[in-house]
Formats: structure tokens, sequence, C-alpha cells
């Protein structure tokens, strides 16, 4: 039906031992991403999502099955996988040019062609005069918009963002929300995001994807069509279907308290 | 983007930016006025002998002495091989401490065999090993170096460490994810985001540097303040004691304030 998946996340087990025990984190689980996609993950507390996308950004290997990025193995961090962290996470003591840099660094791939590249997103995302600035001199959303930068900036082909905006106050987690889904957008990346917030998930995702409680696997996985004008994040939570996708995916989680 | 030339200053932040300088002005007047009053007080006491100036000394006596100090030519010798001991001693203090600390971050089995010996090295007092010193290294400058190391090392170990072990691991976790090396999470973000803390031990090792200085010259030494401290009590001439106590806490301060101005300069980022 589509093209070949970019990532194949194929029967995934993941246990973490400690002198209390054993846990199992994730069981069978199974998964494709396709190219060009916004997928969206969401769960019980505790059911194995960060766990899925740290097994993705490579920080530890799954204790079973295995992961295939372009039908190639997965044996470790590399530069076709972008992550994004909770907070923005910008090292204080770097300008916002070296901190977009930061990466790059990482990878001794600091050359005329990455740099122009990292300051051509630097250009486009209206960050440019800020490049010598130091991190404590911007705004949240501008340190978001930095930090998604960093990540671009290796040029990976999916984007992993683990509860991305979820250090930022309300407002400015909405407008940051419908930029990141823009640049992803223009940038024709691939995204995974990680996320409490359910309607943040309908509003951005074009696939959301329900985990069980722990041991965590896939339990449902919708396709989210919303009549919207603009396709923007938040244009889209004004879409008829909102609060009906809101609803059946509300009761999927299945919370109690 | 400089836009604060423009700005309309109102009558009031006027009012408030007067107040601000003159509470300023307050704490100094009184800060120096207390300085004044303890000189003249001791000059008065003395004088009129409501205190007995031979075991208190007073600062016309002090200021003799340092005049005499200065001409006989001995007043710099001792200065400079104080300092130079402390200079020394906090230095080395600072470079084998960071980089044991640096050895222990890297090993996690190293640290964890070391802890209890590092916990009884920190509550010793060091001071106790200063007949062990003089008899290993010698009676002279190396001991009273050893002595400044010694009492510094310990602290400067843990403080760098506990630094190292308190960087956010989500930066750790966010440099990984790059594939980054161990070299390089150290390079790129431990030892950076550790400056502060760094910054601090030196702060706390510049005192006991000039704790292990002068209880090394009080032990040993042929030379420096604290031989003239302690050579002044013995021939109970307290002028001479009063004088290098007051060069000591002189020179402590220039110190202090060198490592002062070193944070503000590493810290230009805050």
């Amino acid at each position: 039906m589509r093209a070949e998946p970019l990532v194949e996340v194929q029967n995934i087990n993941m246990t973490f031992h400690s002198p209390e025990g054993e846990v199992s984190a994730l069981k069978n689980l199974s998964l494709d991403i396709y190219p060009g996609e916004f997928i969206s993950i969401v769960g019980p507390s505790g059911c194995g999502k960060s766990t899925l996308l740290n097994i993705l950004a490579g920080l530890f290997a799954p204790t079973a099955g295995q992961i295939l990025v372009h039908k190639k193995k997965l044996l470790g961090p590399t530069s076709k996988v972008g992550y994004m962290p909770q907070s923005d996470q910008l090292f204080e003591w770097r300008t916002i040019w070296k901190n977009i840099l930061l990466g790059l660094e990482v990878q001794n791939k600091v050359t005329e062609e990455t740099k122009s590249y990292a300051q051509k997103l630097l250009n486009s995302y209206g960050l440019s005069e800020f490049k010598n600035l130091y991190p404590s001199q911007l705004s949240g959303g501008m340190r978001q918009r930095v930090a998604l930068i960093r990540t671009l900036a290796i040029n990976p082909e999916i984007l992993l963002l683990d509860e991305a905006f979820s250090a930022l106050d309300y407002q400015t987690r909405l407008v940051v929300a419908d930029e990141v889904k823009q640049i992803i957008v223009k940038e024709k990346k691939t995204a995974m995001l990680v996320t409490h917030d359910i309607s943040e998930a309908i509003s951005m995702a074009d696939r959301i994807v329900v985990l069980t409680k722990r041991p965590g696997s896939v339990k449902k996985i919708y396709t989210i069509s919303l009549t919207c004008s603009d396709k923007t994040p938040m244009k889209c939570r004004e879409a008829p279907e909102f609060s009906d996708y809101f609803y059946s995916i509300w009761k999927e989680l299945d919370v109690h308290v | 983007m400089s836009e604060q030339a423009t700005v309309q200053v109102s009558a009031e932040h006027l009012a408030y930016q007067k107040r601000v300088s003159m509470y300023r002005k307050k704490v100094l007047a009184t800060q120096v006025a207390i300085l004044l009053a303890i000189i003249v007080v001791w000059e008065l006491a003395a004088t009129l002998r409501w205190i007995d100036p031979f075991i208190t000394s007073q600062p016309s006596r002090v200021l003799r002495t340092l005049v005499s100090l200065h001409n006989e030519g001995i007043l710099y010798k001792h200065i400079s091989i104080t300092v130079m001991e402390t200079v020394v001693g906090f230095t080395l203090g600072t470079i084998i401490g960071t980089f044991a600390a640096v050895l222990l971050w890297w090993s996690e089995f190293l640290s964890k065999v070391l802890e209890p010996y590092l916990v009884i090295l920190n509550s010793l007092p060091k001071i106790a090993l200063g007949p062990i010193i003089i008899v290993w290294v010698g009676q002279g400058v190396m001991a009273i170096i050893a002595m400044a190391l010694f009492i510094s090392i310990v602290v400067t170990i843990l403080g760098v460490y506990s630094g190292f072990s308190q960087v956010d691991t989500d930066k750790i976790k966010l440099l990984k994810t790059f594939g980054a090396t161990k070299w390089q999470v150290f390079k790129k973000v431990i030892f950076p985001s550790s400056i502060p803390t760094i910054v601090s031990a030196l702060k706390i090792n510049v005192g006991l540097s000039w704790v292990g200085v002068i209880v090394g010259e009080f032990l040993v030494s042929r030379a420096g303040l604290g031989y003239l401290i302690v050579y002044g009590g013995q021939v109970f001439r307290l002028d001479l004691v009063m004088t290098s106590v007051i060069i000591l806490s002189a020179a402590a301060a220039v110190m202090y304030q060198a490592v002062v101005v070193v944070e503000k300069y590493s810290l230009k980022w805050r």
C-alpha cells in the first residue's frame, strides 16, 4: 500500500534488571514507520514509551528482537536517527551557534558543507541574529527551536521527540508544537513523538500508536484524518473529528486513579 | 538590538537608583568607620595604658615594625616565601585533586573501592600528619608545600568528583544519542558544566592552603610569615606577631580576590 518502511521494529522485548528484581518493560512490540509520517506514541504511565524511544535512539539494545533502519540492523546511535530531549538541554556555556554544532562535533562532521546547512536552518527559522548569544538570553520557545535545529543539523531521517514540549508552559507549548510540526513537514522528516498529552498527539500526528500497560506492546493504531483548513496543529484542534478521537483514545488508555 | 538608549527614565526610577546608591555608600562608610574605630580605640587604649601594649601591641608599633622590617630588607623575603609556598601548594592541590576526580569519574569501580578511604582521609585532621611529613620529606620548604597539598587535596577530590556526578544525566544522554564516546562526554559536558563546582572548590582551597602553609611554617620553617608569628610569640615580640598576622590577612584577601576574578571570567555565560 505504501513505500518501504523507514524503520521496522520487529518483536522487541526489553527487560531491566536491578537488585530488587527484574522488570519487563516491553513485550513483543512490533511497529513499522514509513518515510514522511508523523507518528505519536501514547500509553499509560510507565508503559515503556520512553524505553522504546531510547532503544530507537540506539542507547541500548533490546533484550530480544531487532530494529531495522532502511533494512539494516540498528546497532547503536546513528546519524540517521535524531533525538530531541524532554527539555531543550542547551549547553548554557556554549553560544547558540556552538550548541547547534554539538552533534556535528561529536560525529566529527564539522565541515564547510555541514556548517552552511546549519546556517541555512538558522536563517530559515529566524535565529541567525541570535547566533552569538548564550541560551540564557533566549525565550523558552526560541530555545526549543534551537534544540530542534541542533537535532536537524546532523541531518537525520527520523526525529525522536521525547515529550519534547513538556517543560514549556501551556501557551508556549501550543505555539512551539505548531512551529516544530511546520519545520518537520518543511524539512520532509519522519518523526515520532512520545507524549502524555492526547490532544497534542491528535493535533500533530498522522498515526497514533496506543501502547498497553507494562509490559508495553501495541494495543491499537489510529490513523488520524482531520478536516481542517491548513493542517497546523492549532487549527486541527478545531476539527469536528477531534473530540471523537480524543474520546476513543482516552477510553483505550483506560486510566484509573 | 540595543534599544535601551532611547528608554525614558521616570522620576520614580531616578529616585530608586539614588536610594540604591545611597544604601551602598552607607554600607561602605560603616565598614570603613568600624576599621578606623578599631585602630583608634586600640591605639588610645594602649597609649592611656588601659591595656598593656607589651602583650597587645598597638597600631603605631605595628607601623614601626613594618617600617623596620622593610628597612632591614627582610619583609619581602618572608612574604614572598609564604606566598610562593601557598601558590605552589594550592596549584598542585587543584591540579592533582582534579585529575584524581577525573579518574574516579572514569572508573565507577575505582570510586566505589576508594570511597571509605577518602571518607577517612577527609575526616582525619591533616595536621596530625605533620611529623610524618617532616620525617619523610625533611625540614624545609618541601615539607610545608606537602602540608598545604595534603590539607587541600582531599577536599578538592571530593568537591570536584561530586560536581562531576551531579551533571544532568539528560545532557549526557543527549550526547550519547549523537554517538559520543566516554572521552567526548567528559570533554563536552562533564568538565564544562562542572566549572562552577570546581571554582567553588578553589575558593575553599585557597583558605585551606594558607592553613597548611602556616601550620607547616609553625612546625619547620626558618622563614616566612608563619615563622615570624611563631618566633615573635616565643620571644614575646607581640608587635612582630600582630604585624605578621595583618600582612597575612592582606595576602590571603588578595589571593581570594584573584580566584573571584577567575570565577567571573570562567562563568561569563551566566
